[in-house]
């Protein structure tokens, strides 16, 4: 038996395509603020934190790290309504992409921490700039600018990654695939165009960062 | 009828795992048999192939394991091939994990290479929970029967976390121990 590719039907449903490219582009951008303010948090907890706290950050990371964010996204979308937190798809989502990123962002930015030379934060406070003084300008902006390769390509991951909440029904690109199949029949084609979208989306993603890496530390 | 979420349910986990750990195994094996060929083209003096190579990697890591879940389960029957989710997901994460390897392959010495074929290993255990998408019955996919019949989702999932961490923290440590053992020796 022969079987014709035909992509017309699956081009027909460029809108639903469309809405669930915005829904990715969505959830990766706030998955991404929302993971590095975490990661930056917990990693300077990590850090410069008292022995408890560096305890519970590093069993977080653990945690995360060791498990398939799959099953985390289930555990937040079916298994919080047991204790009464009933939280949409969207939102479930949302929660679950941060907690997710927040701790692999925590690793990468103790890295970056943690090769920033203690004399130059020493020099930071002989020239009497306060704690958080020395922390904004003397070691995060360095370490940022070390760590941002590996940051870069944890987001992109992230932005793949993200397809995940298709099962939780959430209106993603790749659940545009699955209402685009069951309308039009043609799977192959669908799944195929969708795969194409998503590595446009990489590149995209890593032509930005590139771009925000010359305009915050080449630039200069 | 929904029925108590107890130890038995637990031992079904437990043991749907060991399709968690076949699959890895499998695509383990395949992932090294295609990125053996992949790092061979990829040093050959005959540019188109390097570009292939080059090309195969981009895309692979460009696009998501679940598309190529979709895309060889809908696609090998196209060609010809008839397909169980088994054989679906065993191509498709060898596929995955083949781009991944570069890294591992390429250091000389086997000693530098464990440390990332250790975490290579993890992560191929975590993304085999995917294969449950199309409803291959691993680790995942038992939890959702399980969360479905029983109705205590929370606790279904609770365990089915932990046997991953079971399964992935041993070798993560493993891995961190051999890598600081390898700064040391520098």
């Amino acid at each position: 038996m022969k079987y014709g590719l035909q992509f017309r039907d699956v081009f027909a449903a460029w809108e639903s395509i469309l809405e669930g490219v915005w829904i990715t582009l969505l959830l990766s951008g706030l998955a991404m603020i929302g993971g590095l303010v975490i990661g930056i948090a917990c990693a300077a907890a990590r850090v410069y934190g008292p022995s408890w706290l560096r305890r519970i950050v590093g069993t977080y990371v653990e945690v995360i790290r060791n498990t398939p964010l799959l099953v985390q996204l289930f555990l937040i979308f079916f298994g919080l309504p047991s204790f009464g937190v009933r939280l949409d798809g969207l939102t479930a989502a949302i929660i679950a992409l941060v907690i997710n990123l927040g701790a692999y962002t925590t690793e990468i930015v103790r890295a970056g921490l943690e090769a920033v030379p203690k004399a130059q934060v020493e020099a930071g406070h002989s020239l009497g700039l306060s704690g958080l003084q020395v922390f904004r300008y003397v070691v995060m902006f360095p370490a940022l600018k070390a760590m941002f390769p590996a940051l870069a390509s944890q987001f992109v991951l992230l932005m793949l990654a993200t397809s995940v909440v298709s099962q939780i029904s959430v209106e993603d690109l790749f659940h545009a695939a699955s209402i685009v199949q069951s309308r039009t029949f043609r799977d192959f084609e669908v799944y195929t165009v969708i795969g194409v979208l998503y590595l446009g989306l990489a590149f995209a993603f890593r032509g930005l960062f590139a771009g925000i890496y010359y305009w915050a530390f080449v630039r200069r | 009828m929904i029925r108590e979420f107890g130890l038995i349910d637990v031992m079904y986990l437990i043991a749907a795992a060991r399709w968690t750990l076949a699959l890895t195994a499998t695509a383990f094996i395949g992932a090294s048999l295609i990125g053996i060929v992949i790092a061979i083209a990829r040093i050959l003096p005959f540019a188109p192939l390097r570009w292939l190579a080059a090309a195969y990697i981009h895309i692979v890591q460009g696009t998501p394991l679940l598309v190529w879940l979709f895309v060889i389960f809908f696609g090998l029957p196209l060609v010809g091939i008839s397909v169980n989710p088994w054989l679906a997901a065993a191509t498709a994460f060898s596929v995955y994990g083949s781009a991944l390897l570069r890294y591992v392959i390429v250091p000389q010495s086997v000693r530098v290479a464990i440390p990332p074929t250790v975490g290579f290993l993890v992560q191929l255990i975590k993304n085999t929970s995917l294969a449950a998408v199309i409803g291959f019955v691993e680790l995942t996919r038992e939890g959702q029967l399980t969360a479905a019949g029983t109705y205590k989702p929370f606790a279904v999932y609770i365990t089915v976390a932990a046997i991953y961490f079971a399964m992935c923290f041993p070798l993560s440590q493993w891995s961190r121990s051999i890598e600081r053992k390898l700064d040391v020796a520098r």
